[in-house]
């Protein structure tokens, strides 16, 4: 079967001018492969500026126009070029955007969602907003009703695939685990869904598979499974991850994930890694392990295949 | 020093709903509280009265019993928000917006892993996670005495939730700051707060 949406080898730069007239040219994002089946959720994680809505913006065809694409990008079959994207986007492919910005700040919810007022109605009170929130202009909304609103606007198209950027902050347990329960829904009625999101906890309560992010790469891919024990996670980032949730320790790692234009040759997490070689400084490939994917000479789980 | 609401009434809207009604909160230094309520309820609204943006309808807020809206110059109450995209300036450099606020320490920086190629760049450069980490160092002056965290965390990684937090728990003990903590995360507050009040 071909997956609903694959990317391959995706890369992402951006050209900024630096003191007048001197180009420089940033990666944002390198080598990056994802597939997504019907019917699946697929989670990206990746702490913030790891390149996970360039992600979702270069699927869509909206990144701004000083980036640069490279890659492929496979929908239903067919390369989605950038028409094809642009006539796709809003119908059968939907972002919910991460910042609650994206609304029209002059327009009332009602018609911001969408012109059918049966359909709306319907939409709105999916996610438990009642029949007066059409009637308010965003800045009258609190931070979670914001996003229920982004939300229904996204999926008020019926689409085939709905890419989800952070759609949960600011909500409470109850309504983000509510709206994750309705993706999860979307997804066992066929449309793919691609969650990109740092909460690898929430992530994991619907998500299938979860690809994570460090620095514009994808460093390992894993069953939504592996995640419940540490010792069968592959890369020492992931470990990292899942030591810092509070109820694993809450222990940070030091240092930052390196900016775009500083990388480090070979493998970025090289310099906050327990597990580095001098071989770290070179090519590392994304490669099959134990049922998922990393991208590390020294895995953590298994021997390598 | 404490920071009292006191039967708190607030309504955007005079005649539109009692957004807070009768709300009453102590916050002493050196303590953190932890602040949790479906969304909605108004959290948000709280932080705002507590940090002086706006006026209550009725009831008071008071710093070491004295009103806060008596208080000039600095306001010892900051308010780190929720939503960073939308407290700084597009148009303006971080580094110009942080300068505004106060003169940073190069240890805050440093504490909120703030690389120096950051403070060059625009609003719409940076991450939402990025920024946040600009927002806290511009509320941490040094007057300031009590800090309130409208879902700090909430849109960060958790390896940044881990630093950032564990730099403000130290910041807070050094100065003793009092922290008011708006989560929606159970576990969190359980591992930051010495005691949670819900709304």
């Amino acid at each position: 079967m071909t997956p609903l949406l694959s990317v391959e080898h995706l890369s992402i730069s951006f050209t900024q001018y630096d003191r007048g007239t001197r180009r420089r040219i940033l990666p944002a994002i390198r080598d990056l492969d994802l597939t997504i089946d019907r019917g699946q959720v697929a989670a990206v994680v990746g702490s913030s500026g790891s390149g996970k809505s360039l992600l979702a913006h270069g699927i869509l065809g909206i990144l701004p126009y000083n980036a640069h694409m490279e890659g492929t990008i496979t929908y239903d079959g067919a390369p989605l070029t950038p028409k094809r994207a642009a006539a796709l986007r809003g119908r059968e492919i939907v972002l919910v955007p991460q910042s609650v910005g994206y609304l029209d700040p002059l327009m009332k919810v009602g018609p911001q969602v969408g012109r059918d007022k049966t359909a709306v109605r319907a939409v709105l009170d999916r996610y438990g907003l009642g029949p007066e929130t059409e009637g308010l202009y965003p800045f009258q909304l609190s931070g979670g009703m914001a996003r229920r609103v982004l939300i229904s606007t996204a999926v008020a198209a019926s689409p085939a695939l709905v890419i989800a950027d952070e759609p949960t902050p600011g909500l409470d347990a109850r309504a983000a685990g509510r709206i994750l329960g309705h993706f999860r829904e979307l997804a066992d009625a066929g449309t793919g869904v691609l969650l990109i999101t740092h909460d690898l906890e929430l992530a994991l309560t619907i998500a299938d598979k979860v690809a994570v992010f460090y620095a514009g790469e994808t460093v390992e891919e894993a069953p939504a499974g592996d995640f419940d024990r540490l010792e069968d996670l592959r890369h020492p980032y992931t470990r990292a991850l899942w030591q810092a949730l509070p109820q694993h320790g809450f222990r940070p790692i030091p240092g930052t994930q390196p900016y775009p234009g500083a990388l480090p040759e070979g493998c970025p997490f090289a310099p906050r890694c327990p597990k580095c070689t001098s071989e770290c400084g070179g090519d590392v490939p994304y490669r099959p392990l134990d049922g998922g994917f990393v991208r590390c000479l020294h895995p953590e789980r298994g021997n390598a295949s | 020093m404490i920071l009292e609401a006191r039967d708190l009434t607030f309504r955007y809207h005079p005649k539109g709903p009692a957004v807070i009604g009768r709300v009453d909160l102590t916050l002493k230094s050196g303590e953190r509280l932890g602040l949790t309520g479906p969304s909605g309820r108004g959290k948000t609204t709280l932080c705002r009265l507590l940090a002086g943006y706006d006026r209550p309808d009725a009831g008071e807020v008071l710093l070491d019993g004295r009103p806060l809206s008596t208080y000039r110059g600095y306001c010892p109450v900051q308010m780190v928000w929720q939503h960073p995209e939308l407290v700084v300036d597009p148009l303006r450099t971080l580094g110009a917006t942080l300068a505004e606020g106060w003169a940073v320490e190069e240890r805050v920086l440093a504490g909120l892993h703030i690389e120096p190629g950051w403070l060059t760049r625009y609003p719409s450069e940076l991450s939402g996670g990025e920024l946040q980490r600009f927002c806290v160092a511009r509320a941490l002056g040094p007057a300031t005495r009590f800090l309130l965290c409208d879902e700090l965390s909430a849109m960060l990684d958790l390896i940044t939730q881990a630093q950032i937090w564990s730099f403000l728990l130290e910041e807070a003990e050094r100065r003793d700051l009092g922290l008011l903590i708006v989560s929606h995360s159970s576990p969190l507050l359980e591992r930051l707060c010495t005691r949670t009040q819900a709304l």
